[in-house]
């Protein structure tokens, strides 16, 4: 299970769980993907609204993140936003904090706090900050934005779970700039020594960061044979596909003596046509014109789906 | 003096606390042996994470490990600290996650590793981050009182622990408060205001100084942040002159800090001791070095002097 798979192995591997299982039905329903890409779009929409509202905020890297957000906080993950600190939750961080007001649409419509408070984004008073803070937003485990510390954070966590004989999963999203940075790889070192099963770090990589194409500033491929090669059972998707999002997340949970990762290959700004691939998109907002554009091209999808 | 090292004091204070305090974890980058947190891991192995050299990603799992509950002492050289220094202010301070920072060998007290191994700015930014307590530990009984009282103080706290043998100067009935600096002798024309292991020498300075006949107060001021300005601001009105003494930089450190309360409420002469703007250099031992860049004990008493003269113009 540990060896780097392409896309089609994938769908061997779901097979293979599909038996393991004893379930021969579709793995996930095709209502519940319809569901789950619907909130994806209304999450785009929610955030591209922040960013223009506030005239700040990182388009691109929210855009590309919005089924990996929306399958972990809708579907997979065993939150309660009634009891934000339960013990036994599983926890997501959000490392490449940068990509928050997707994670605050997200944590609002799914009852963290109410959504008018989205439209307070990055005001003084305001619990939502300009990159994610613990402290102040229900919902936000681990303070976020300065890139590099998700990984390490997220084996501390897992440490701290099996001294306390928790039973959770910890999650993290970095960014594939990010990966940049050394103490990412020297977290996942210490992952690997401690066989952290419960951790699986996904790896947004849009292949753009603030100043360019990732391959151009400091290239990091391959992130999926650096992975394996740090010991982690290594899966690489389409991250902005959401039946492979969900089959992976499952498939990252039966893997039971290493860490995993996952490799989301995703689109940067993807959803809004001249958003997408543009390294100039990395942290800008829309203007009115941009705004209006952005925003009926993701109707126009939503309605698709 | 009866002697005792300071960094076993800890290491040993830190496995006994760890038996009374199941949510003391412990996380050590490939200096175990060194900052004495050995004695932890054959107690507790199944709470100590040794993560080798990866000094950011020890203070990041230190935090994790915070978020999940536990009190994690993270551990290595003062200097190495520094490396983590945006870990600390973004994870630790600014999260305000419960983690204790362990800065060892501090100052110049690895003489013999030279000046890639001393530390002479830690407690200048330690100190500026917001949300963070500062403390140094002067004596082997003060180390060890240290262990529960920065355990139980709730939030980011960054202790300093020297790797030398010091003298003892307190009994066990001593207790350390956060916040509180501790009259060691009293005095009348002049306060030694001093952290680590030169509060020892400025008892050995106030000593001399009484032969001369200069009265000189000894304060043992382990809490650098938050600072016990009421006892500094008391210590002015009485002297009229302070002297303050560290084993770190006159920049930002205790000197520093006392500056600042000094400058703020109550203005009176005061002389620096510490290292002076300069980085300095490998030694035979660490008493040779400290006197070699101005921290010995003929210093302070000079420095004693001149605060005395300063005001009495």
């Amino acid at each position: 299970m540990n060896q780097i798979t392409q896309k089609p192995l994938i769908f061997i591997f779901t097979l293979l769980i599909f038996d393991m299982r004893g379930n021969n039905m579709a793995y996930h329903s095709e209502q519940l993907v319809k569901e789950l890409d619907e909130i994806a779009q209304s999450l785009r929409m929610d955030a591209l609204e922040m960013i223009y509202r506030r005239q700040a905020g990182h388009p691109g890297g929210s855009l590309s993140a919005a089924e990996i957000i929306t399958a972990l906080l809708f579907h997979h993950l065993r939150i309660d936003p009634k009891n934000p600190n339960w013990e036994e939750r599983d926890r997501f961080i959000l490392s490449k904090g940068h990509a928050c007001s997707l994670l605050y649409a997200a944590l609002a419509r799914r009852g963290f706090f109410p959504r008018e408070e989205l439209q307070t984004w990055g005001h003084i008073g305001s619990r939502l900050q300009g990159h994610p803070d613990r402290l102040k937003t229900p919902g936000v485990e681990m303070t976020s934005g300065m890139e590099g510390h998700g990984v390490a954070v997220g084996v501390g966590l897992c440490l701290s779970a099996r001294i306390k004989n928790l039973n959770y999963d910890v999650y993290v999203l970095v960014g594939d700039g990010e990966c940049q940075c050394g103490v990412i790889w020297e977290g996942a070192m210490i992952a690997s020594k401690y066989r952290l099963s419960e951790l699986t770090v996904i790896v947004d990589h849009n292949h753009v960061q603030l100043d360019g194409p990732v391959h151009e500033i400091l290239p990091v491929d391959s992130l999926a044979d650096k992975w394996k090669a740090f010991n982690f059972a290594t899966f690489e998707i389409d991250g902005n596909n959401m039946w492979e999002v969900l089959d992976v997340l499952d498939m990252a949970k039966e893997i039971h003596n290493k860490p995993t990762a996952i490799i989301a290959h995703t689109t940067k700004g993807k959803g809004v046509s001249f958003m997408e691939n543009k390294s100039a998109w990395h942290g800008r907002p829309p203007n009115d014109e941009e705004y209006a554009r952005a925003i009926s091209e993701l109707k126009r999808r939503l309605s698709k789906e | 003096m009866k002697k005792a090292s300071i960094r076993k004091a800890y290491g040993q204070a830190l496995a006994d606390y760890g038996d009374l305090n199941p949510d003391v974890a412990v996380v050590v980058a490939d200096v175990s042996s060194s900052v004495q947190t050995k004695f932890f891991a054959e107690k507790f192995p199944e709470r100590f994470f040794n993560v080798g050299i990866t000094e950011q990603a020890m203070v990041d799992v230190a935090v994790g490990l915070a978020l999940g509950g536990m009190i994690p002492f993270a551990n290595t050289f003062a200097v190495l600290f520094l490396r983590a220094a945006e870990q600390i202010r973004t994870c630790v301070a600014y999260a305000k996650t419960n983690v204790k920072i362990v800065g060892s060998y501090s100052g110049l007290s690895n003489f013999k590793d030279g000046p890639t191994h001393h530390v002479e700015c830690d407690i200048a930014i330690m100190r500026s981050m917001p949300n963070m307590t500062v403390v140094e530990a002067a004596d082997a009984v003060e180390a060890r009182k240290m262990v529960p009282a920065v355990a139980e103080h709730d939030g980011p706290v960054y202790l300093r622990i020297s790797r030398t043998d010091a003298p003892i100067l307190f009994d066990e009935s001593y207790e350390v408060k956060i916040g509180k600096g501790a009259v060691l002798r009293d005095g009348s024309e002049v306060a030694l205001i001093a952290s680590g292991v030169m509060v020892s020498r400025c008892l050995e300075a106030a000593e001399k100084l009484e032969k001369e006949g200069i009265d000189a107060y000894v304060v043992d001021m382990s809490s650098i942040k938050p600072l016990d300005t009421d006892l500094v601001w008391k210590l002015a009105r009485e002297t009229g002159a302070i002297v303050t003494a560290e084993d770190h930089s006159i920049i930002g450190g205790l000197g520093g800090a006392v500056a600042e309360a000094l400058g703020e409420k109550s203005p009176v002469y005061l002389e620096r001791i510490g290292v002076r703007d300069t980085f300095t250099e490998t030694s035979l031992s660490y008493d040779e070095l400290l006197d070699h860049y101005g921290m010995g004990i003929e210093d302070i008493i000079e420095a004693a002097r001149q605060a005395v003269e300063r005001k009495g113009k």
